[in-house]
């Protein structure tokens, strides 16, 4: 058993760099990243909840910062990395029952998710705005 | 997250037997069917959110304080942060998984990826609870 032999070597496949750039390719790194982010900015509703849980003096401040423009901009921004995960999760749920795997589907799925996010997040901050 | 592969060049176990031990992460289709289905419950579950606060946006304590601890919207918030914290908990723990090759900073990182969810889930959790509890209907 001492003299066994190495493993025959693989083949490799090609990496990223030798594919054309295809807008799934684009859509799941931005599935991944959206979902990174959306971890970390959770945090935020922590702070939001805690800064409420502890009286009127933590909660203006907190308050206070969404209502600034960087705040703002932070919340919109958050807007529509939820809204594009969210429909990037629905899609992959599609994938998970084995429809929309053609070339024409896929692709017109992975555009939908983008221009769909877009607009939801549109809608709800157009929304916000005029239900002031 | 247990390395539990076989060498198939030093061992007479099969590959069938390898599935049978659940996988190379040890724990079957679990991490799999959890992520899923707490992501069919986010998607009702986030909506809701969003418009929850898009109905507490620039408003004053007491009016976020009633609202927050409206039983209907607090049970909801509940829902969200348990679904979301388990989805994103499960949700990180796979770039870990594929990105992370040193033994000890993966479970550096899985160990402080749980940890996190925890903490942001109980942080949540207090608040909306004690919100909720100081409001006599």
């Amino acid at each position: 058993m001492a003299n066994t032999k190495a493993p025959a070597p693989r083949p490799l496949s090609p990496h990223l760099q030798i594919y054309r750039w295809t807008w799934t390719m684009t859509m799941s790194i931005f599935h991944r990243v959206t979902g990174g982010a959306l971890y970390v900015g959770i945090s935020l509703l922590a702070i939001w909840l805690v800064a409420l849980a502890s009286g009127p003096q933590a909660f203006d401040a907190v308050q206070g910062f969404f209502g600034s423009p960087f705040g703002l901009l932070i919340l919109i921004g958050y807007t529509w990395t939820l809204m594009h995960h969210m429909l990037g999760g629905v899609r992959h749920l599609v994938w998970d029952f084995g429809h929309g795997m053609e070339p024409g589907q896929r692709f017109a799925m992975a555009r939908f998710t983008l221009i769909g996010s877009i607009t939801l997040t549109l809608l709800i901050w157009v929304g916000a705005y005029f239900l002031r | 997250m247990v390395d539990n592969r076989y060498d198939t060049s030093r061992t007479m176990r099969t590959p069938l037997a390898r599935a049978k031990g659940l996988g190379a992460a040890g724990h079957g289709a679990d991490h799999w069917w959890l992520h899923r289905m707490t992501a069919v419950s986010n998607v009702p579950l986030v909506i809701a959110f969003v418009i929850i606060v898009a109905s507490l946006a620039g408003s004053s304590y007491e009016q976020a304080v009633a609202i927050v601890s409206h039983p209907l919207v607090a049970i909801v918030l509940i829902l969200a942060i348990i679904s979301v914290t388990n989805h994103m908990r499960l949700g990180i723990q796979i770039p870990i998984e594929d990105y992370v090759h040193d033994k000890g900073w993966k479970l550096a990182a899985l160990i402080a990826n749980n940890f996190y969810a925890v903490l942001i889930a109980v942080a949540c959790l207090w608040a909306i609870l004690k919100i909720s509890f100081g409001r006599v209907i």
